[in-house]
C-alpha cells in the first residue's frame, strides 16, 4: 500500500521536473523574435521587456558621421561600467530597427564591433542593458548617401 | 558548404582581441533579384565563441547585420597559444565553426 502511494508521489514528481527543466533551456535559448521583427525601435524595446532608457556617457558608440556605403556601416559600443548584460544595436529608421543583441558574459568586455546595413539616413542606438535594470543609450545620427537595404 | 570565417585574435595586456569576418549572404527578405522575384531571408542568427572550450561570447543576429558579418569583441585574458572557436547558426539551420589559435 505504502509503496503504491510512493510510485504515485514519484510519478508525479519526475515529469514535472523534467518538464520544468525543458522550459527552462528553452527559454535561456530562445532567439528574440519578436524583437528582431518589431517595425519600431519602441516596439522592440517593448518586446524585450526593456523601459526608460536614458542617455548616458557610460555607453560609447562609435559610428561614423557619414556612410558612404549604408549596405556596410560599421558600428562599435563599449561601456566601462561593471555590471552590464547585453548590448543592443539599433537602427532607428531600418524596417526592422533592431540589429543586434550582444550578451555580456564575465569573461568578455562590454565592447562589440560590427558592421550595420542602413536603409536611409537614420540614428542609431546603442544600450547597455544593466544588471541593476538601467538601460544606458547612447544615440547618433549617420548621414547615408546609398541606402542598404536593397530596397 | 560556405566559406571559412577569418579569424585574429591577439593578445595583449592582458586581454585578447578577436576579430572574424564570417561568408555570408545575410538576404534581409527585401530585396529582389533580376526576375523581380523577392529573395527570402537568410541570415545569422546565433553566434557563439569559446576560448580553450569554455564559452565567453554569445550573439543573437537580425538581418541588418552586413553581408559577410565583421565582428569584434574582447575576451578578459587568453593568452598566446589558446584556442578561440567561433560558431554561427543561420536561419536555414546551417551552422559553421572555426577555430584560431591565440597570437
Amino acid at each position: 500500500m505504502t509503496q503504491r502511494r510512493d510510485a504515485l508521489k514519484w510519478g508525479a514528481v519526475l515529469p514535472t521536473s523534467v518538464a520544468l527543466s525543458g522550459w527552462l533551456t528553452q527559454e535561456a535559448h530562445a532567439f528574440e523574435k519578436n524583437a528582431f521583427e518589431a517595425k519600431t525601435w519602441t516596439d522592440a524595446l517593448k518586446a524585450l521587456g526593456v523601459s526608460a532608457p536614458m542617455d548616458s556617457k557610460e555607453l560609447v558608440l562609435n559610428c561614423p558621421d557619414i556612410a558612404e556605403n549604408g549596405a556596410v556601416v560599421p558600428i562599435a559600443a563599449s561601456c566601462a561600467t561593471p555590471g552590464v548584460k547585453k548590448i543592443l544595436f539599433f537602427v532607428e529608421k531600418n524596417p526592422s530597427p533592431l540589429v543586434a543583441i550582444f550578451n555580456v558574459s564575465e569573461d568578455i568586455l562590454a565592447n562589440f564591433s560590427t558592421r550595420t546595413k542602413m536603409s536611409q539616413t537614420s540614428d542609431v542606438m546603442a544600450l547597455a542593458l544593466m544588471q541593476d535594470g538601467r538601460a544606458l543609450m547612447s544615440r547618433k545620427e549617420i548621414k547615408v548617401t546609398l541606402g542598404g537595404c536593397g530596397g | 558548404m560556405s566559406d571559412p570565417m577569418r579569424i585574429r585574435a591577439q593578445s595583449s595586456a592582458g586581454q585578447t582581441t578577436v576579430r572574424v569576418l564570417m561568408s555570408h549572404e545575410m538576404e534581409t527578405g527585401l530585396r529582389k533579384d533580376a526576375a523581380g522575384k523577392t529573395v527570402p531571408a537568410w541570415h545569422i542568427q546565433d553566434v557563439v565563441a569559446s576560448l580553450n572550450g569554455k564559452q565567453v561570447f554569445s550573439a543573437e543576429w537580425g538581418t541588418a547585420v552586413s553581408k559577410n558579418p565583421y565582428l569584434q569583441f574582447i575576451i578578459k585574458g587568453g593568452k598566446a597559444g589558446d584556442k578561440v572557436s567561433v560558431t554561427w547558426k543561420d536561419t536555414k539551420g546551417e551552422q559553421r565553426t572555426d577555430e584560431v589559435t591565440v597570437n
